[in-house]
């Protein structure tokens, strides 16, 4: 078995006063693509959530370990520094911000945690351009406001320009697929294959089958009811597909 | 975000509070024939401005304070104040300033010396302490070119035709209740004059600082742009912190000729008072700009984030055919502050236009008002507005208000209004800290994309310079 990048033990969370997590273990390898699937409300937001330190989300009991250090109490930004990146379900607006301009001091605010020079903007934008057309995304889209009026698979794939030019450590991707069209979606696809290096671990939150036949998983995770019921390799999908989840039982 | 947080998030100290120990010359607290006499003649004044002043005095006797605005202060005690305070050295050349104002003014970053520029750039400076300019740089150059840009009380004594014909001529004595005091006590303030197809080769700027106790501000500022000529103006403003309120009420009158353009720009930074709302400034301000000539413009940019109160309407009148108006501002209320400001834009003649951009922001305990009219006079044909009031509320104890009226006596006016509060959200905050950003950088990022329409009309140099003060404004370290 390779090495654990996170590990999470027996993990409990609410949201209000309900509890929505129940006691979850998971172990994330490095280097590994883990799809986690399962029901409507069954934690899989709450759980990426709970790693990246969303306010909503109050953790009660148990641990997130990620590279040997327990997280829990960490502010955002300092899991985001040390390499835990959330492409959002559903990324906000931010008007009058330039996309570019967030993007450069995000980098750069990762660079300077590294200990790294930071870009300058020419060297910044050359960067950025080549992949904003890798990714087939609108020139302009590099000096529009931050997400502003961008359509759904607009915000996917900038959500993934993202992860390209910040190259994190362990990616979540939260329904990256919902609301892409076929195109948006082989896209948006390359740009996470292409991010696979053998060290890089993904973290993959669907409902559907259909975005893991882009991105070949190596664990399925079954979560449902908060607690992780089924931990198999990729073949479990096909079973899912056929079955549903209501067939899946406790092991 | 805890609101505790949200609330250091947002009070920065106000860095510019230092008070300079200089010997000064002033006149006892209280208003009366005496005293206004008493400021004339230290003006050196010729006998048809003391009795100007006199009649302003009279007028303002019969007025009542002004309160329509969206604003509560404990009256204010008008005997109380005095209305003259100099360095009690009189400077001929810079080398006769007092030490300690040009220290002060290096404090402020505001270089008093020629062959030091802000910015690399060069801008003439008038630099006005409590009820005197003490230094005006580069007049001699500008001179070479034609253009007058000196301190009001200069231009009265050597320039007194320009000064009969304009002053009083967009903001009468008797216009509001503010601007009869003002007129009445004035003490310091610019003047400027671009002459026929002159561009103004430098930006000007005028920094006023408030340094005496107890002392009111009221400077007068005129410029008047001739035929086809151009002319960018800035100020600036500052002064110490104390526990007792301090008035300033200022006047400005803009006066634009056929083709001429007036930029406008202010960086409003006085002393807001603490955060239960004891000391800070009053700011009681009458701008006006005339659109005298066909095809003129005037444009008005202000970011306010200093006084206690702010009244303020920085307004066009648009009489020229063609003339355009245009009224760009960032007000910014946090600790208890309140604002009340707005415009007016006067459509007089045909196919005018006028533009009106705010972005209100409020946190903590300040209130942010906007309070507008655009008028369109019964020959303004073809007359065309755009009005855009945008608030933003950091928190949940403080607020935006927005009053807009619209007089329209030609139904071909178009007018188009878009009016919008938003609250920084959560999900903002946290999208930002997730790639990295921390919680601090994000407010400011969040706030500085409200506002970029905005700073983008100011000039560089005091983009630059207020894109830091609103920095400033929301320091204080989070987490």
């Amino acid at each position: 078995m390779s090495n654990v990048v996170m590990e999470i033990e027996n993990l409990h969370a609410r949201i209000g006063a309900k509890e929505i997590l129940k006691g979850l273990n998971l172990q994330l390898e490095e280097g590994k693509v883990h799809a986690i699937m399962g029901p409507n409300g069954a934690g899989k937001s709450t759980l990426s959530k709970a790693i990246t330190g969303h306010y909503d989300v109050e953790v009660t009991e148990g641990a997130i370990r990620y590279k040997g250090q327990e997280i829990v109490d960490w502010e955002p930004e300092d899991r985001a520094l040390e390499g835990i990146f959330l492409s959002f379900q559903n990324p906000v607006e931010i008007p009058g911000v330039n996309n570019a301009y967030f993007l450069r001091t995000a980098v750069n605010a990762k660079r300077k945690h590294q200990g790294l020079e930071e870009l300058n903007a020419a060297e910044f934008l050359r960067e950025m351009k080549a992949l904003v057309q890798e990714l087939g995304m609108k020139p302009e889209m590099i000096n529009r406001s931050l997400n502003e009026g961008f359509s759904g698979g607009e915000k996917k794939r900038n959500e993934i320009l993202q992860m390209m030019m910040l190259q994190p450590d362990l990616i979540i991707l939260d329904e990256i697929d919902s609301g892409l069209d076929i195109d948006a979606l082989r896209a948006v696809s390359e740009g996470i294959n292409k991010m696979k290096d053998g060290k890089r671990s993904f973290l993959v939150i669907t409902h559907y089958s259909r975005i893991l036949d882009y991105i070949e998983p190596d664990y399925i995770h079954v979560l449902k009811d908060g607690k992780i019921i089924k931990t198999a390799g990729p073949e479990l999908v096909a079973e899912l597909e056929e079955k549903g989840y209501g067939a899946i039982e406790e092991a | 975000m805890a609101q505790e947080e949200l609330d250091k998030a947002v009070s920065g100290e106000y860095a510019l509070g230092f008070e300079i120990d200089i010997e000064e010359d002033k006149v006892p607290p209280g208003l009366s024939d005496e005293v206004i006499r008493f400021i004339s003649k230290k003006k050196e004044e010729p006998d048809w401005m003391t009795e100007l002043r006199l009649k302003a005095y009279h007028k303002w006797l019969e007025m009542e304070e002004p309160h329509w605005g969206h604003l509560e202060y404990e009256p204010i005690d008008y005997q109380s104040i005095s209305y003259f305070a100099a360095p009690k050295k009189g400077p001929e050349s810079l080398d006769e300033v007092d030490p300690k104002i040009l220290e002060a003014y290096e404090k402020l970053g505001i270089p008093l010396e020629e062959q030091k520029q802000l910015a690399g750039v060069k801008v003439a400076v008038d630099a006005v302490v409590d009820s005197v300019s003490v230094k005006t740089t580069y007049q001699e150059e500008l001179m070479e070119k034609g253009i007058i840009f000196c301190s009001i009380s200069e231009a009265i004594r050597d320039y007194p035709e320009l000064i009969k014909k304009y002053m009083f001529s967009v903001v009468p004595m008797n216009d509001n209740y503010f601007a009869a005091l003002n007129s009445a006590v004035f003490t310091d303030g610019t003047f400027v004059y671009i002459p026929k197809g002159v561009r103004c080769p430098m930006e000007l700027s005028t920094y006023f600082r408030i340094n005496a106790l107890n002392t009111g501000q009221f400077e007068r500022t005129l410029i008047v742009a001739d035929e086809g000529s151009y002319v960018s103006y800035n100020e600036g403003c500052s002064a110490p912190m104390r526990d007792e309120n301090q008035l300033h009420a200022a006047v400005v009158e803009l006066i634009a000729h056929k083709d001429a353009e007036i930029k406008y720009s202010t960086i409003q930074n006085w002393y807001p008072g603490d955060e239960e709302g004891k000391g800070g400034i009053y700011n009681f301000v009458t701008k006006r700009g005339l659109c005298e000539g066909e095809n003129s413009k005037i444009s008005w940019t202000q970011v306010e984030t200093g006084s206690a109160i702010t009244w303020k309407y920085p307004s066009c009148i648009l009489k020229g055919d063609n003339s355009v108006g245009e009224f760009y501002s960032v007000a910014v209320t946090t600790l208890a502050q309140q604002a009340d400001t707005g415009t007016k834009m006067i459509h007089l003649g045909k196919n005018t236009s006028s533009t009106i951009i705010s972005k209100g922001i409020s946190a903590m305990k300040g209130q942010n008002t906007y309070r507008g009219l655009v008028k369109i006079g019964a020959n303004a044909e073809g007359a065309r507005n755009y009005s855009e009031c945008d608030s933003l509320l950091i928190g949940d104890q403080c607020g935006a208000h927005t009053f807009p009226y619209l007089e329209s006596k030609d139904a071909h006016g178009q007018v188009e209004h878009e009016a919008t509060t938003t609250k920084i959200s959560d999900e903002q905050l946290f999208y930002l800290r997730q790639r990295g950003i921390n919680e601090e950088d994000a407010v400011s990022m969040i706030v500085h994309g409200f506002c970029k329409e905005v700073f983008s009309q100011l000039p560089m140099e005091y983009a630059v310079e207020a894109k830091a003060l609103l920095n400033l404004t929301l320091e204080g370290s989070v987490g």
